[in-house]
């Protein structure tokens, strides 16, 4: 069995993780009458459609007005409610002073969900990408950032948060993701990335720390390394704030040569940058290799963007291999 | 020696001249703080709190409490002046005004005081945290959650009137039938930069908020009398118009020298200032001491 179909379920069907989101809530909307869904006008993409069909009485569709979903959903969660606010990652955090103000000052417990991260969506092209969103809301103080890699990260993560006082922002994918393979007993913890391979990071080479709709790509360029002889210790680094410190710590510590992220997002200020924030204060800290995007994203198709942006296993593959040397 | 609330209501003469001496000693001891917009919104404090507003200091978060989101912010010492007239904290907190760790901050928080409905400051936000409140109140009380419909009050500014997000939830409340939203508009003319009109006129506003779809009244924001008339008339619905009241103002209102749309806006008063104030409030006399002592 390759590394690929070891990490990689390749028997089920890749689900977007909107798609996870929408039947999630939609199912989760029986034994949780606190929850309510608001969107502004895209429920077809964001997929709270199935909310809305099930429950009109729970669901309010603000119309093309972010700034006043976002006060409004900071005012259901002070009435008692528990919010999810969908919109594209971009019209959603390009509020940001509303949710500055209206959710993480006010300590409002609003679940933001923005869709269509990424240069991933394709053909929509730059002005529907959400590539700064993480960078935004990983910067206040009491947001909780998630990005899931699969279905069951998604909803985990979606179970979690309905318990969890406090606001949180999920990073969800317009095109499917399909199931990652998880060490057996794999629990879903706050704060805890999932590394898929963990008996290889004592003898590690390289650690690549991945979410979204890059982790796919990376588990590629992981197999095209591992046949070059290199071990690479695969991590779904699906927790944005708070990142994971005792796996950083303990990646720190390990035989690694090279630490890598990657992120359909710009390489500043994401994944990328809370990890290298994180790591520059430790004593033994590593090298770190960041793959982001560098430049405003344009129309494409998704896989031409993919390839464009450097989000294939063979390019992430080689850019690895050229940082070892 | 210290200060004390008169015992009389929130909207006499005497309390609201109490109100006014609070909101000037506050910004005195903070050395900033904004004046005008506070003097301007005393009458609308008492009016709402006079018999309009269900609320219990002795259980300030009760599920069923009527709620106001203070939008325009930066009026805040009127707020603190009646929450603490109603009895929710001792007068002699109010000299800490934005004082560090304080939870009397500069502008309402919520990260620092628990019974504020929202954090403001950044203007036109508190009206759609309003409306979310009067949504999620209304869903509680149709799911029997809540044995009666609370109400919630917004008080905005009219500088912040010029934010597109207003616009977006004067849009919105009709949509939703909000009877339970009553928006306060504090209309006293003036902004930073100079009167309104001359930055970014408002006019015709009670037509536009009209052609909206609310039902709007326009009363005198300095008669206690009209403000409380208007509030009773607006009829508490699960699903009606919301309601909105454009309350003329003066900025400054209660101090000659004040009296003006820009001067005192985010200025506080010298120790002499403060001294020539509370004497044309009070008569040379101090009927309720000092806060400041």
């Amino acid at each position: 069995m390759s590394l690929y179909e070891t990490l990689v379920d390749t028997n089920t069907k890749a689900v977007a993780s909107r798609q996870s989101f929408g039947l999630a809530v939609a199912e989760l909307g029986d034994s949780h009458p606190e929850m309510v869904v608001l969107d502004a006008d895209l429920s077809k993409s964001t997929q709270t459609q199935h909310f809305a069909k099930k429950f009109p009485e729970r669901f309010f569709n603000m119309g093309i007005a972010e700034a006043n979903m976002i006060g409004a959903a900071a005012g259901l969660a002070r009435a008692g409610h528990v919010p999810f606010a969908a919109s594209f990652a971009c019209f959603l955090t390009g509020r940001y002073d509303q949710i500055r103000m209206s959710v993480a000052a006010s300590k409002a417990n609003v679940k933001l969900v923005g869709t269509h991260a990424g240069v991933g969506i394709g053909e929509d092209g730059h002005s529907q990408m959400g590539l700064e969103d993480l960078t935004l809301m990983r910067s206040l103080p009491n947001m909780t950032v998630f990005q899931p890699s699969d279905d069951w990260d998604t909803r985990e993560f979606i179970k979690w948060s309905i318990k969890h006082d406090g606001p949180v922002y999920m990073r969800l994918t317009r095109q499917g993701l399909p199931l990652l393979k998880r060490p057996a007993g794999t629990e879903f913890k706050p704060g805890v990335w999932g590394v898929l391979n963990p008996e290889v990071l004592g003898s590690a080479d390289v650690v690549l720390m991945a979410s979204g709709g890059v982790m796919e790509p990376s588990v590629k360029a992981a197999e095209i390394l591992s046949e070059k002889s290199l071990k690479v210790c695969v991590v779904n680094a699906n927790w944005i704030r708070p990142i994971d410190e005792a796996f950083l710590r303990k990646a720190c510590e390990s035989s690694a040569k090279l630490l890598v992220t990657v992120e359909d997002h710009y390489d500043v200020g994401g994944l990328g940058g809370a990890v290298a924030e994180f790591i520059s204060t430790l004593p033994n800290t590593k090298r770190l290799l960041r793959i982001g995007v560098t430049e405003f994203g344009q129309s494409g198709s998704p896989a031409d963007n993919m390839e464009h942006y450097g989000f294939t296993g063979e390019k992430i593959s080689a850019r690895i291999a050229s940082s070892l040397g | 020696m210290g200060f004390k609330w008169p015992n009389e209501a929130i909207s006499s003469e005497t309390s609201r001249k109490a109100m006014r001496q609070a909101i000037l000693e506050q910004i005195a001891a903070a050395n900033s703080g904004h004046p005008g917009g506070s003097l301007s919104l005393v009458e609308i404090m008492s009016a709402i709190f006079d018999g309009h507003f269900k609320h219990d200091p002795k259980d300030q978060l009760a599920a069923d409490r009527d709620r106001l989101v203070l939008s325009k912010g930066h009026g805040v010492p009127a707020l603190y002046s009646a929450l603490s007239f109603l009895g929710y904290f001792d007068p002699s907190e109010l000299k800490h005004l934005r004082s560090l760790g304080h939870f009397l901050q500069g502008h309402p928080d919520r990260n620092h005081y628990e019974l504020m409905e929202a954090s403001t400051g950044s203007l036109g936000q508190g009206g759609s945290v309003a409306l979310g409140e009067a949504l999620g109140l209304r869903l509680s009380f149709q799911n029997k959650k809540l044995g009666r419909l609370p109400r919630v009050y917004a008080v905005m500014g009219d500088g912040e009137m010029q934010e597109g997000q207003v616009w977006e939830m004067l849009m919105a409340a009709p949509k939703f039938e909000l009877g339970n939203l009553v928006c306060i508009l504090d209309y006293n003319k003036g902004q930073i930069d100079g009167p309104v009109k001359e930055i970014m006129d408002l006019e015709p506003i009670a037509d536009k908020i009209k052609a909206f779809n609310w039902s709007v009244q326009t009363v005198d924001g300095h008669n206690v009398d009209e403000l409380k008339a208007a509030l009773a008339k607006c009829e508490i619905s699960e699903k009606g118009k919301p309601h909105f009241i454009i309350a003329n103002t003066v900025k400054g209102k209660g101090i000659s020298f004040m009296e003006h749309p820009t001067a005192w806006h985010g200025a506080a008063p010298s120790a002499e200032q403060l001294a020539d104030a509370l004497k044309e409030l009070n008569g040379g006399s101090e009927p309720f001491g000092r806060i400041l002592s």
